[in-house]
């Protein structure tokens, strides 16, 4: 019977992501000799290549293989941590990112890519720290390396599992089958642990084994193989070198002998020809133009999974929480079975204890889809460190507030504008270090992300001390663009807010880092979208402040529940401005354009719900009888007229669409508390409506 | 709020199938049992303004919002007043890729029973006069004649913008 290893991919990836993840952070803040940073890297890919290796993709393990043996010399100290080194690592992770997404995806791989790539850490590898055994550079530890290589003749493992090597996913068939690979080998196999037939647990391992692998091979190579079980057997590798057989201690975990290290796997030795690549120059690692496109897609891709992952503490509360609601509900049948008057007041415990687990139950679930927005910031520090080398400024990014926690909803719609924002930030404001040491600043720019809570809302700033926006040059420039008229007046807040107009873009020319044709309308439209805002602050000289509110999650609106005759609606809380009582002598009318009314100097139109939804048991049809709920949303200000405001209450929000279609001034609908249905409002919606 | 739960002892094979057969009226119509979801009886509706006079409004089904739609007013044969003992067949249409479910209004559900499809006839053209388009073919069950219905046809009630933006 053979096991599908397939079943095991998923998991494969989700983990190999997640430590690429972790490499690429760790690379980010690798400090000479911090051990720690750099046995995580180090781990991270170890665990990448055996997962690689397991599951037959060679192409990664290979290209990881060097990786390895790179972080593992730097971890022993034999080779010092350079900026190229990291570098071309950190053009690694990026590569095998994109191998495995193309592995997953099914896609062919860029092979181009791949082997410019592991030409780089080759020829990393070659410059730095030790030397490779093949090459004929007698260096004194070369030297020594060489010569005790040349006169290994082959290896002899005595190898006796202990009984639980199988469960722990090991199969000693497989190690031989990469022994195999290295040389002859030779095996016998000791049948002498094995008890009687009618004591045998199948999944024990009872065998040890005799072997001899011959051919001049490094002794990494055989570590390599049995790095995974040295914890679960007992093992001694002995060298037959020229008839001298030298006895080595089992290999430790932590390595320190700088012996026979690495020998780059066959496929790396032969010289790559890509075509591409001039071999003098260091490989490029910034792939071209239209590789990013497609890695921008396949991020997009990758953001469409649909699983999450929970921390257990949440589901343990969420059972706990499922428990009590099971006793309360057991209490209060016992109570509805025989009621009588005087058990009056243990069923309003009752009922008061329900409303409490029902909340409770309700907050937790909700928590569940909430990660720390930390899952949108993590890909920040690189995105900064490649931008800054580009545009050769010096900036320092400065993560608050990342475990802030959102809906997974949010977190995803959320990276988007981020990354244009930050690009901004980068491109437009930060100067150059030479201007920011003449206007007397500090040659480092410093970029601020910065994610809180505030009432229902989380807020996130992108904050940079640069060179801040021109209120002159803003309004200059909307005045050419034909935004608004040249005698227009503005506040400070209404000029910040041109920037936010389509078609309007301050800088001068289109730079390939923030202007790709994608505006701050765009960045503001996709917010709204969200039912946020964002709004911005600057001083000139000092630097700009972008915040963005976002609701903190997009199932769940305080409502405000408004009656017109026998219906009830939801009007957003965040959108209503006042509510008012107004006599129709107030109401202008306007050609084909309805009603409008004044409210201190704006003239805003009039939408009587009753005429638009055609309510025939609405009590109130004149304005004096009812009240106009003043209420803005998305840009569009208008009153609502309506008979009467009710209660405010948190609504659960529903998809009309799921089970039938848009219906126009309507965003979505809610359970009330008696179980009927309840429309939310769409207040642009509305607008449109009542213009038709 | 009564719950009929419908079992068929039929064991479906390629060339038969059960129908829930209802009735309008004086017609009887019938629509594949697979698509059936449940059977509900008539409960006030919250209303969607701005829609046709057949689509009565959207009712809460545990926790999901579904439309009910009048088939007496759609295929004009006039109202007739709801009462307790009015029925709604919930039904499940596959549109534009997605399931839904939607509940229709019938006078009363007859019977649940196998035809063979090999005695299904083709719609016969009435001309203009009758809307056919949600017909799939007429079958006689016990000297009656039962249209059975194209679920799917009947309920997309998608006006022709296509606008299917997804909200979750």
């Amino acid at each position: 019977m053979s096991i599908d290893m397939a079943q095991f991919h998923q998991v494969f990836f989700e983990e190999s992501f997640e430590g690429l993840d972790a490499m690429e952070t760790g690379l980010l803040n690798l400090d000479e000799g911090d051990i720690d940073a750099i046995n995580t890297i180090f781990r991270a890919a170890h665990s990448i290549k055996g997962g690689s290796g397991t599951f037959g993709f060679t192409s990664v393990s290979d290209f990881t293989h060097v990786m390895e043996t790179l972080l593992d010399e730097m971890r022993d100290g034999s080779r010092p941590v350079t900026q190229s080194a990291v570098d071309v690592l950190l053009g690694s992770v990026d590569c095998l990112r994109e191998m495995l997404t193309a592995i997953r995806d099914q896609q062919n791989l860029d092979t181009e890519s791949v082997a410019a790539h592991q030409q780089a850490l080759q020829r990393e590898f070659e410059s730095g720290g030790s030397v490779s055994p093949r090459s004929d550079d007698t260096g004194v530890e070369g030297n020594a390396v060489a010569e005790q290589a040349s006169e290994v003749e082959g290896w002899r493992i005595a190898f006796s599992p202990h009984t639980d090597l199988l469960r722990t996913g090991n199969d000693p068939v497989r190690m031989f089958r990469e022994l195999a690979e290295l040389g002859d080998i030779e095996a016998t196999v000791d049948f002498q642990g094995v008890p009687d037939i009618h004591d045998l647990d199948p999944e024990e391992c009872h065998l040890s084994w005799q072997l001899s692998v011959n051919g001049d091979i490094p002794r990494a190579e055989i570590d390599e193989i049995f790095a995974w079980v040295e914890d679960e057997c007992d093992l001694a590798i002995q060298a037959s070198l020229g008839g001298v057989t030298e006895h080595n201690e089992a290999p430790q975990a932590t390595q320190n002998e700088t012996g026979d290290r690495f020998s780059a796997p066959r496929q790396v030795q032969a010289p790559v020809k890509t075509g591409t690549n001039d071999s003098t120059k260091p490989a490029d690692s910034s792939p071209a133009k239209p590789k990013d496109a497609k890695k921008e897609a396949s991020k997009s891709t990758q953001k469409g999974s649909s699983s999450i992952r929970v921390d257990t503490a949440k589901i343990d509360t969420l059972i706990n929480m499922v428990g009590e609601l099971v006793i309360t509900q057991s209490m209060l049948s016992l109570i509805g079975e025989h009621f009588e008057v005087n058990k009056l007041d243990q069923l309003k415990n009752g009922l008061s204890q329900l409303e409490r687990h029902t909340r409770e139950l309700q907050e937790s679930v909700m928590n569940i889809r909430m990660l720390p927005i930390s899952f949108v910031f993590s890909r920040f520090p690189r995105l900064v460190h490649d931008l800054s080398a580009k545009l050769g400024k010096k900036i320092e990014l400065k993560l608050v507030g990342e475990q802030t926690e959102v809906d997974k909803t949010v977190v995803e719609l959320l990276s988007d504008p981020l990354v244009h924002l930050v690009r901004n930030s980068l491109d437009h404001g930060i100067e150059m270090p030479e201007e920011r040491r003449a206007a007397g600043k500090p040659e480092i720019g410093t970029v601020v992300l910065e994610a809180y809570h505030r009432g229902g809302n989380i807020v996130i700033e992108v904050v940079d001390d640069g060179r801040g926006l021109d209120k002159d040059k803003l309004r200059a420039k909307a005045i050419e663009k034909g935004l608004i008229e040249e005698d227009a007046i503005l506040n400070d807040k209404q000029t910040y807010e041109l920037i936010f107009m389509p078609g309007f873009s301050t800088a001068a020319q289109l730079t390939d880092v923030s202007g790709r044709g994608v505006g701050m309308d765009v960045v503001r439209k996709n917010i709204q979208a969200l039912g946020g805002n964002i709004e911005l602050v600057s001083e000139l000289g000092k630097g700009s402040t972008i915040s963005i509110h976002l609701p903190l999650t997009l199932a769940i609106l305080d409502g405000q529940s408004v009656a017109v005759g026998e219906e009830r609606f939801i009007v957003p809380l965040g959108s209503i401005v006042e509510s008012m009582n107004i006599g129709e002598d107030r109401v202008n009318s306007v050609a084909g354009k309805g009603e409008t009314f004044r409210l201190r100097n704006e003239y805003l139109p009039i939408v009587r719900m009753h005429e638009i939804f055609n309510v025939e048991s609405a009590r109130a049809t004149q304005l004096s009888e009812g009240l106009l709920v003043v209420v803005e949303g998305q840009g569009v200000k208008c009153g609502l007229f309506v008979d009467d405001l009710l209660g405010q209450q948190q609504v659960v929000i529903k998809s009309l669409e799921a089970n039938y279609r848009r219906i126009e001034g309507v965003s979505g609908a809610t359970i009330l508390g008696d179980g009927s249905v309840a429309l939310i409002l769409d207040i642009p919606g509305l607008v449109r409506l009542s213009n038709q | 709020m009564q719950q009929t739960e419908v079992v068929g002892d039929g064991k479906p094979s390629a060339d038969a199938m059960q129908i829930l057969s209802f009735t309008l009226g004086q017609e009887e119509y019938g629509v594949d049992i697979l698509r059936v979801q449940e059977i509900r009886s008539w409960e006030p509706v919250s209303r969607i303004p701005n829609v046709p006079g057949y689509e009565k409004g959207v009712v809460n089904l545990r926790g999901a919002i579904v439309p009910i739609i009048d088939l007496r007013e759609r295929f004009g044969l006039g109202h007739l007043d709801y009462s307790p003992l009015t029925v709604v067949v919930v039904l499940q249409a596959y549109i534009s890729g997605r399931t839904r479910a939607m509940g229709v209004v019938v006078d009363a559900v007859s019977d649940v029973v196998d035809i063979d499809k090999s005695v299904i006839q083709t719609t016969p053209n009435f001309g203009v006069k009758v809307s056919t388009e949600f017909i799939n073919g007429l079958a006689a069950v016990n000297d009656k004649m039962v249209m059975l219905l194209d679920v799917d046809k009947l309920l997309n009630l998608e006006s022709l913008d296509g606008d299917d933006e997804h909200k979750e």
